[in-house]
């Protein structure tokens, strides 16, 4: 909107100075921009991921700690809740999880080419391959365990039901701690500044968010017992923590995303959800209400992460800081 | 090299795929005129389709950036520097000090590419020729390349392009090379400001141009060319007028495998705390 006074000033300005710089003025024989970087764009790539990917964190650290709560439960006789975990890892890490990643690939159909090779230097391919053997161990395990808990065949069968249900539900919990942990590795080892200047403190966060998430969801199902209590003091003290080392372990523009724009109200909202909130809520014995404060934690938090690397992939003096200021050590 | 006309390395058969010899791009903005004849033959030749045609008001570029439909991208570069040994003041032709600098980006086919240690198709690899080639048949388009390339070359093809959810970038025209021709955008550079040859012989040609255009004013021309990092050395690299960051190339790029070890460790850490915080768990508090 220019009014006759704006246009009288544009004269002045252009008599007096000889250019007038203003918004859309840069064209050829115009000031020279001055945006950070190349024309103010994007030195590396930010994320194509959409939301599948924040969902998939969501829901495969769920499964993956899920089949550790089965084990402890196992290992301690809690039958009921050792088969509700199983469920839960069942659906969440070999239904939900391999759905959404497909729906993500650009090439739906091409998906098993993920195990084509086995890549011990891209935690993608690792991924691929823990997913695999992760499902590969909960769906055995649970059906084991449900046909033994039901006492469907006789004698030395169920026994060796029993066997089998414990072998597979150990190796679940084995994958499953990787499937919760991997995900930080993953966007950690990448070349967006936000997350890899953060690749120690993601898999921590990913997988206590896992396991808080778990014991959460069991805790709504109705199995308020006293390790889920524990667990979820633990998970939400560790995220407590990781809060207040993120809010130290600040370096300037190069991981600005995580405390600027929308992304680090994400970030903030989500960690404060599962962090303190959650452990105040979970001491005044608000044992539901901390446990949904923690999913919701969970969740936004991921989707945070998401969101911080496409505002840092887009950013080139985040790029420029990160490599101008921290060297790295290999 | 250049001045030789026809029998320059730009236009020359050459069997470097079948000796596997190591070949790179050199390319100098000294010489460049920006006409984008690299960006119009890559496209022609590969068949890249178009991604728009919008104006960007950045000088002449209106292409952006390198993605998955644009191979090549002349970048265009307004600065109020000297260029080489222009005579600024208000005697000369120019009151106030301004070049324009034209750079022909493309993908740096890395010494240790990102992309290709991230792929978990294997549909990333190396040639015969050292550079990395996205065999588009076997990718599925889960678009890790896309995060780790440290000079986000590479990107997945959005709908509706033809050919879309694979990912994509500069080929380094393996099908030409494999029948001993060169690359599309060095054969039609006019004024060989993108050359196409032997690395070794490149790199020494590199610092020659370098040190010539020093010699003549060019007070802040280097090469390009990140050896010291993990990236260790491109195969596709420049001579730059300044700083890297003015073109929107990373001053120290570094492959993202190197993060992999603290990342893996805190993750390992943390799957046997929740072990032990689990077994604690039910053994304490049940």
């Amino acid at each position: 909107m220019t009014s006759e006074q704006r246009l009288e000033q544009l004269r002045e300005k252009a008599w007096q100075e000889g250019v007038v710089p203003g918004r859309g003025v840069d064209v050829v024989g115009g000031p020279i921009p001055r945006r950070p970087g190349y024309y103010g764009q994007p030195v590396v790539k930010p994320p194509v991921w959409t939301w599948e990917i924040p969902l998939y964190f969501f829901f495969g650290g769920i499964a993956g700690m899920s089949a550790v709560i089965a084990t402890g439960a196992a290992i301690f006789h809690h039958v009921d809740l050792a088969r509700a975990a199983m469920w839960l890892a069942a659906i969440a890490g070999a239904v939900l999880s391999p759905i959404l990643l497909i729906m993500d690939l650009g090439r739906p159909h091409l998906f098993l080419n993920m195990l084509r090779v086995f890549k011990h230097r891209s935690a993608m391919s690792m991924g691929a391959w823990i997913l695999s053997a992760f499902g590969a161990c909960a769906v055995p395990g649970l059906i084991a365990l449900e046909l033994h808990a039901r006492q469907i065949f006789p004698g030395p069968l169920d026994q060796l039901l029993r066997i089998a249900a414990g072998v597979f539900i150990l190796g679940a919990a084995v994958f499953g701690t990787l499937l919760a942990t991997y995900t930080g590795v993953l966007i950690g080892a990448t070349a967006i500044p936000a997350w890899f200047l953060h690749r120690t403190l993601l898999p921590i966060h990913f997988g206590t968010a896992g396991l808080g998430s778990a014991a959460a969801i069991l805790e709504l199902v109705g199995h308020r017992i006293a390790a889920l209590n524990f667990l979820g003091f633990y998970a939400a003290a560790v995220e407590t923590g990781l809060l207040i080392w993120l809010s130290a372990n600040k370096h300037g523009a190069a991981d600005r995303a995580i405390h600027e724009h929308g992304s680090g109200w994400l970030i903030r909202i989500g960690e404060i959800l599962n962090g303190p909130l959650a452990l105040v809520l979970r001491f005044f014995a608000f044992i539901p209400l901390a446990a949904i404060s923690f999913l919701l934690g969970a969740l936004i938090s991921r989707i945070g992460w998401i969101a911080v690397g496409k505002v840092s992939g887009s950013d080139p003096e985040s790029v420029f800081a990160a490599e101008r200021s921290s060297p790295v050590e290999l | 090299m250049i001045g030789e006309g026809i029998k320059s390395t730009n236009q020359r058969k050459h069997s470097y795929v079948q000796d596997r010899v190591e070949v790179g791009f050199f390319t100098d903005p000294s010489v460049c005129i920006g006409c984008k004849a690299c960006e119009v033959a890559c496209k022609e030749w590969n068949q890249v389709p178009d991604d728009g045609f919008t104006w960007t008001g950045n000088s002449y570029d209106n292409t952006g950036h390198l993605g998955a439909s644009t191979w090549r991208h002349v970048m265009f570069l307004e600065q109020d520097r000297p260029k080489g040994n222009q005579v600024v003041g208000p005697m000369s032709l120019d009151q106030d000090p301004f070049r324009w600098v034209f750079l022909s980006d493309v993908c740096k086919h890395c010494e240790e590419a990102g992309c290709l240690e991230a792929c978990p198709t294997g549909s990333i690899v190396r040639t015969e020729v050292g550079s990395v080639l996205v065999q588009n048949d076997v990718c599925n388009g889960c678009g890790y390349c896309v995060v780790s390339c440290p000079f986000g070359v590479i990107d997945r093809r959005p709908e509706p392009l033809h050919d879309a959810g694979g990912a994509f970038k500069c080929t380094f025209c393996y099908d030409r090379q494999k029948s001993g021709l060169v690359p599309a955008c060095a054969k039609v550079c006019p004024t060989e400001s993108i050359v196409f040859g032997r690395l070794d012989d490149l790199r020494a040609h590199g610092a020659e141009r370098v040190r010539q255009l020093q010699e003549n004013g060019y007070s802040d021309a280097q090469l390009y060319d990140p050896t010291e990092t993990s990236v260790r050395g491109i195969h596709a690299f420049f001579l730059i007028l300044g700083e890297p960051e003015a073109y929107g190339l990373p001053p120290k790029p570094q492959i993202p495998t190197i993060y992999l070890k603290s990342a893996w460790t805190s993750a390992f850490a943390t799957a046997i705390a929740s072990i032990i915080a689990t077994l604690v768990a039910f053994a304490f508090f049940s």
